[in-house]
């Protein structure tokens, strides 16, 4: 019910990684033991059109955070390229700084100077996962958001910022402004809070909004209204949104796209609705089986978790599909299906279409065994 | 005679901002072996009742009125020594919010397990080293775990410990105050089972504390959601999600969205919850009802049995 027409694609990701160095300590260090990793994403690849709600979806740890706050160039890459389509008037700027787009007027922004990117932090902005701490507690609400307009000299003067200002904390549901603009943050509730900081995110117009976890601190009765609030801005800013959450249900609701992470690496991408209706990816499975949809039946039945251990740590990936030692139709097969038995322990699964708009990387889908036999794609590489 | 009665409980917080009327006049009753959710939203006052059921009410709060019947033994009424040796942990036990995250860092677990024992009973330490072997293999953990220190275990494991804790003294009422609201799902569900287990092993009364309608419908056979200080609506679970009546429920279970079937727009409730320090005069939920009458902001709703065994607090339905 909430599908829109989408328009061309605004941004690439291709194989990102980051890598945080773990600390040696003195001994490491003496011994000249190989710098240990903490493999936080792992050879991630999307793409997201014009006015889509892509979702990243996983439990705590498994990369999502760092995926957006890479894309704002807020962490060390250790490689991988991001294209992003810039607003117009960013492009310009940055042509006048001697950037050359691609034939998509697209850039890459991963590894352009930071004085380059700093007209991008325009275009890309990000609502943070704690609505209590990304705010800073000394400002006015009208600071906050001038402050945005400053640093990226939008308006004149300080009326028509002001006029801005009051036009954006409409479009966030804050009516009347005059009653918030003075308003220090400890004075609103959090889902007020929340408004502000997406008031702030869309107050420069950007292309692309990365919203982490936004209503998860929420209550469930004040959450509906931010969803509300999201889905009207995207026509309204024709902008395209990359929406963090580990609720599925909230994903579903909101999302075009959802791509399914597991310790640093996307192993299933599809149609929202579809991801959910009929998972591809074992761990999908499992994920959506250990969801409690309310229903008061739930209590006369033990759930079915396809799933054994726990999260390994994101230092020392499992070889192979990092999935295997969890994965139970691995444990089932291993033994009649050789292949697969070999395979899954040994050589990392790319991420193939193995339906129209359904990508899995998982060795139970024939095609993705084929693909990686026959060499036509390497090893836990993309597939489109 | 049930096993636990809650009359007219009130329980304040004397703060220097004002009187936080946490728990305003709560009812409450179960029989042996039930399952009771205790669903609402932040603040509503869902951990307060808890502790006042242990009579564990941190300060500067106090309970004010009101009776708490256990086993037939008024709680309310009884001397701090009184409710150390015959109730807490023995009768009624429970798992505090957050508490996974309060292990002591310096024990063992097996150590902090055996430690009421040795407080509470007359068994040897080898006796409680034993009892808290099979606790240990009763939630699931290998045995190992117990020469373990908090921090080398994970969050699940972690939660595991402290329900064994919970079960020490083989309580009949056991309070799950937000079990796995710090939890991934997958770990969530293993939890979850393994409370469902639990009870069906040893049949003892559960009441679970969330804010979370779908994890509420995994245990709980009774349903009371509760709205600033007040429980609202109190029923069967099928009641509740089935033919919810009173209009915070209705909106709440329209508020979430779903897994499975029609993607509806979701709604949302206007406003946020009231001011504990000042609830509205009349029915607390009225600033924010779409049902709101004159009535509702004058005069307090009373709880009515509407249908057997399915009561509501709500001018809709009460006779004026
Ligand atoms: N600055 C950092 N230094 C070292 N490790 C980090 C840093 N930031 C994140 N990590 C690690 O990287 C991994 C991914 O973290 P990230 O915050 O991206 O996960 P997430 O999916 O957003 O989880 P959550 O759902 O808990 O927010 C985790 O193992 C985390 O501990
Ligand atoms: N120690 C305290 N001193 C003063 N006020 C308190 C104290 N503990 C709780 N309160 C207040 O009592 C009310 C009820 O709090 P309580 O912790 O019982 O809510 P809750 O329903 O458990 O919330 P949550 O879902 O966030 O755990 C709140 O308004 C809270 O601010
Ligand atoms: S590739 Fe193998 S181990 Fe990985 S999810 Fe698929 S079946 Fe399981
Ligand atoms: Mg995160
Ligand atoms: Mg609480």
């Amino acid at each position: 019910m909430y599908r829109v027409e989408l328009g061309e694609e605004i941004l690439k990701v291709k194989d990102l990684r980051v890598w945080f160095p773990l600390k040696r300590g003195i001994i490491g260090t003496i011994l000249r033991k190989p710098p240990l990793y903490v493999h936080a994403v792992d050879g991630v690849s999307f793409n997201i059109r014009k006015r889509e709600i892509f979702c990243l979806v996983g439990e705590s740890g498994c990369g999502k955070t760092t995926t957006g706050k890479a894309l704002l160039r807020l962490v060390p890459i250790y490689s991988g390229e991001a294209w992003f389509k810039p607003r117009k008037e960013t492009l310009a700027k940055l042509e006048a700084m001697g950037v050359t787009p691609n034939e998509n007027g697209m850039v890459e922004i991963l590894h352009l100077p930071e004085k380059k990117f700093k007209p991008l932090r325009r275009d890309i902005q990000m609502i943070y996962q704690d609505p209590y701490g990304s705010l800073n507690p000394r400002f006015r609400i009208k600071d906050i958001l001038e402050e945005v307009l400053i640093v990226h000299k939008i308006g004149e003067s300080k009326e028509e910022r002001l006029d801005l200002i009051e036009r954006v904390l409409e479009m966030v549901k804050l009516t009347p402004p005059s009653e918030f603009i003075n308003r220090f943050p400890h004075q609103l509730s959090g889902g007020q809070r929340q408004r502000v900081a997406i008031a702030r995110a869309i107050i420069a117009n950007p292309a692309l909004i990365i919203a982490d976890e936004p209503v998860s601190m929420l209550d469930v009765s004040i959450r509906a209204e931010i969803l509300e609030v999201l889905l009207n801005l995207r026509t309204l800013l024709d902008a395209s949104y990359i929406f963090i959450t580990h609720d599925l249900a909230v994903a579903r609701y909101i999302c075009d796209r959802i791509a399914v992470m597991y310790l640093g690496k996307i192993v299933e991408v599809g149609d929202a609705r579809e991801v959910i209706a009929d998972p591809l990816h074992p761990y999908t499975e499992a994920l959506i089986a250990a969801i409690p949809d309310p229903d008061p039946e739930n209590r006369k039945k033990f759930r079915d978790l396809k799933i054994k251990g726990e999260v390994p740590n994101a230092v020392f990936i499992p070889p192979g599909c990092r999935f295997h030692p969890r994965c139970v139709y691995y444990d089932e097969m291993k033994e009649v299906d050789k292949e697969l038995g070999d395979l899954c322990p040994s050589t990392e699964p790319p991420l193939v279409e193995v339906k129209p708009g359904r990508y899995v990387a998982c060795y139970k889908y024939p095609l993705v065994r084929s693909l990686v036999k026959t060499g036509v794609l390497s090893p836990g590489r993309e597939g489109r | 005679m049930a096993l636990l009665e809650v009359e007219n409980l009130r329980t304040y917080f004397y703060t220097l901002k004002g009187v936080v009327k946490a728990v305003d006049g709560v009812n409450l009753k179960l029989e042996k072996g039930q399952t009771l959710g205790i669903v609402g939203e932040s603040g509503c006052g869902k951990s307060t009742l808890a502790w006042s059921l242990l009579k564990l009410v941190p300060p500067p709060g106090r309970i004010v009125d009101g009776t708490i019947r256990i086993d037939g033994m008024d709680v309310t009424r009884m001397s701090e020594s009184e409710v150390r040796s015959k109730i807490r942990w023995k009768k009624i036990s429970m798992i505090f919010q957050g508490a996974m995250n309060a292990l002591n860092p310096v024990y063992t677990v097996g150590e902090q397990i055996i430690e009421p024992i040795l407080l509470h009973t007359d068994m040897t330490r080898e006796e409680a080293m034993e009892k808290a072997q099979e606790l240990i293999e009763a939630v699931g953990l290998p045995p190992e775990i117990l020469n373990r220190y908090p921090h080398e275990l994970s969050g699940g494991q972690k939660q595991r410990v402290v329900i064994a804790m919970a079960l020490v003294l083989d309580p009949d009422i056991v309070i799950a105050d937000e079990p796995t609201t710090a939890l991934d799902v997958v770990v969530q569900a293993q939890i979850l089972n393994l409370m469902k287990k639990l009870h069906r092993e040893r049949g003892m009364s559960i009441i679970l504390i969330t804010h979370d309608l779908g994890v509420v419908t995994e245990l709980s056979e009774y349903i009371a959601v509760m709205y600033a200080g007040k429980i609202v609506e109190f029923g069967k679970a099928e009641d509740i999600f089935l033919h919810p009546l009173h209009p915070y429920t209705q909106a709440l279970i329209r508020a979430v969205p779903r897994l499975k079937g029609d993607i509806h727009k979701l709604e949302y409730i206007p406003g946020q919850p009231p001011d504990l320090r000042n609830p509205p005069p009349g029915c607390r939920f009225a600033p924010r009802c779409k049902k709101v009458m004159d009535i509702c902001n004058r005069e307090e709703p009373p709880m009515i049995e509407y249908e057997k065994g399915h009561y509501v607090a709500c001018w809709l339905y009460a006779k004026r």
